[in-house]
């Protein structure tokens, strides 16, 4: 009887763990491993200890290309937070007044999210071409041609567009979240406030706002998270050499060419491209912990 | 601010705004692909003079989507369905069985929430080269059904813990087995668990082009994601063609949103709402 119950739990475990472990924790612990020995191709060599962390750090061109990535990885999650999630607030807002339409809205909004990034980002360099795209042809008939530009061929205006492209398709994932948490609030609170004589602004300032505070920590840790992972969009629209002029080279596309090689270069080295990787894991496990501490802290505020 | 009829359409202007500026660039993108590239240069928002079909049908079959759709849709079935059921065996298993390391297994699965896996890739490469899976679709079967673990582990282990205890110890008392406890009493009982589990891997599986980025080399094997970077190589001076397979990659996933949205919108925002 007991050893059957044992086996009962092998079978219904036993293929999860595996495949669990294979696929996931023996790849990711042997990043970390990978990281301390030299690498020729994707043969191992010789362990090295810290040896590729020094080369990626102090020497060229590896250190410059790592300043100037991780650089555009905060940009990119500045500039989305402010974007982004600021103008994502503005419309869970309007959408908890419960304006007509606003199931249709909601609808709306989150259908970019469900494309894939491979169209956002294609679709987007059609309409961003600079003789035939649309958005030019857009700001000409507003009577704003001055403004029109090679927004992606432009070393000063590509990464911001990037930005912009993948805040059209993320706008709708926060401004849902959002929009939950303020229906969550209870009604209670806010009539009391009304009828202490508090206006709109004062419910949201006094009211909605602080009781909004777990759903904003999980917005930051996501776009902190989708910042530092950034790869897809930039591929698809910059090149895996983050053009013009690695204007919009982010860690993944530096983690990605070091490892599997780059065209133009041909620089390839397992090694430093570990290193990389773990340096990404120390960052996103960091924010990780940062947040989940914060998100706990905060509830225990609310109870 | 006024709770009056100005304040109201000034928020319906915002929304409507916003709203516009999501469904027109979709809306260019289908109408464009009834176009020649001539008539998408000279007339951009113009409908098209004559709708051509044909630029679907150059896609489909010339630029081969026919063949990333049906690797697409093999991979994402075949991945949707192994994590949905090693999830529901090792939810089960972690919710309904005492046993000494129970929380330490959870908690390993759960350790996959938090550890990207991408970051993995380099000895995944190599793991999968050294098992001849490299260029297979198996590669990529094996990859998301893996990652899909942890938060399919996460929802249903929740889920079986909250169903009564007595349910399990009386069917045993009659004499059922444990598989057919598990298949006729358990898992019907965690459905609306299963479907948001589907649900929430689902949309990431489909759109992924990462894995297939390092592990498909042919084109027989490209998924939709991959193929279109190929796609876009070479008909780079066919708009009418690259808009329609823009449209093409787009439908099936709209269309389920369409008839889903509520499901879609729960379900891809499940970890972060619940809080």
């Amino acid at each position: 009887m007991r050893t059957s119950r044992r086996w009962w739990l092998v079978f219904f475990l036993g293929p999860a763990i595996v495949l669990f472990a294979a696929f996931i924790t023996y790849p990711i612990l042997s990043a970390l491993a990978f990281s301390l020995y030299a690498w020729e191709g994707i043969g191992r060599r010789g362990f090295v200890g810290l040896a590729n962390f020094a080369r990626l750090f102090a020497t060229f061109p590896y250190a410059g290309l790592l300043v100037n990535a991780f650089w555009h990885n905060v940009l990119v999650f500045i500039a989305t937070m402010l974007l982004q999630n600021v103008t994502a607030l503005g419309l869970a807002v309007l959408l908890a007044r419960g304006p007509w339409g606003a199931r249709g809205y909601r609808v709306i909004f989150f259908l970019p999210v469900m494309l894939s990034l491979v169209i956002v980002g294609f679709l987007w360099a059609l309409f961003l071409n600079p003789v035939f795209g649309l958005v030019n042809k857009v700001l000409t008939l507003l009577h704003a041609g001055a403004l029109a530009r090679p927004w992606l061929g432009d070393a000063s205006t590509a990464l911001l567009t990037l930005i912009v492209v993948n805040a059209w398709r993320w706008l709708g994932f926060p401004t849902i979240v959002f929009l939950a948490g303020i229906n969550a609030v209870p009604e209670e609170y806010v009539e009391a406030a009304r009828i202490d004589g508090a206006g709109e602004w004062a419910v949201l300032r006094r009211i909605i706002f602080p009781l909004l505070a777990p759903a904003v920590t999980i917005i930051v840790l996501l776009t902190f998270i989708g910042a530092f992972n950034w790869f897809e969009l930039p591929y698809i629209m910059q090149g895996v050499s983050g053009a013009p002029n690695r204007a919009t080279d982010v860690l993944s596309l530096l983690f990605y060419r070091t490892a599997f090689g780059e065209v133009d270069t041909g620089l390839q080295d397992i090694g430093i491209g570990s290193a990389i990787a773990v340096l990404m894991f120390a960052l996103l496990l960091g924010m990780s912990a940062v947040g989940a501490v914060l998100l706990r802290r905060r509830e225990v505020e609310l109870a | 601010m006024t709770r009056g009829g100005a304040g109201r359409t000034a928020v319906q202007c915002v929304l409507l705004l916003n709203a516009f500026l999501v469904l027109a660039p979709m809306a260019i993108m289908g109408v464009s692909a009834f176009k020649s590239t001539r008539e998408i240069f000279q007339h951009p928002f113009a409908l098209p003079g004559v709708w051509r079909w044909e630029n679907f049908a150059r896609v489909w079959v010339e630029a081969r989507f026919a063949l990333y759709f049906r690797n697409s849709v093999l991979v994402t079935i075949a991945s949707v369905v192994i994590v949905v059921i090693l999830g529901a065996m090792a939810g089960y298993a972690l919710g309904r069985f005492r046993f000494r390391g129970n929380d330490l297994v959870y908690l390993y699965f759960l350790s996959g929430l938090m550890l990207p896996i991408r970051l993995g890739i380099i000895p995944l490469f190599i793991l999968m080269r050294t098992l001849h899976l490299l260029d297979t679709l198996w590669a990529l079967i094996l990859t998301y059904a893996a990652s899909g673990l942890p938060s399919a582990v996460f929802i249903l282990t929740g889920f079986f813990r909250t169903l009564p205890a007595d349910l399990d110890s009386a069917a045993r008392i009659d004499g059922a087995g444990e598989w057919l406890i598990f298949r006729r009493i358990m898992v019907p009982l965690v459905r609306p668990a299963l479907v948001i589990v589907a649900v929430y891997n689902l949309i990431p599986i489909w759109n992924d082009f990462f894995f297939p980025l390092v592990f498909i080399q042919t084109d027989r094997w490209k998924t939709l994601p991959l193929g279109m970077t190929t796609f876009f190589g070479q008909y780079s001076a066919d708009w009418g063609a690259l808009f329609a397979g823009l449209t093409l990659a787009a439908v099936p996933v709209v269309t389920l949103y369409a008839l889903l949205s509520q499901q879609f919108i729960r379900g891809l925002t499940a970890g972060a709402v619940k809080g």
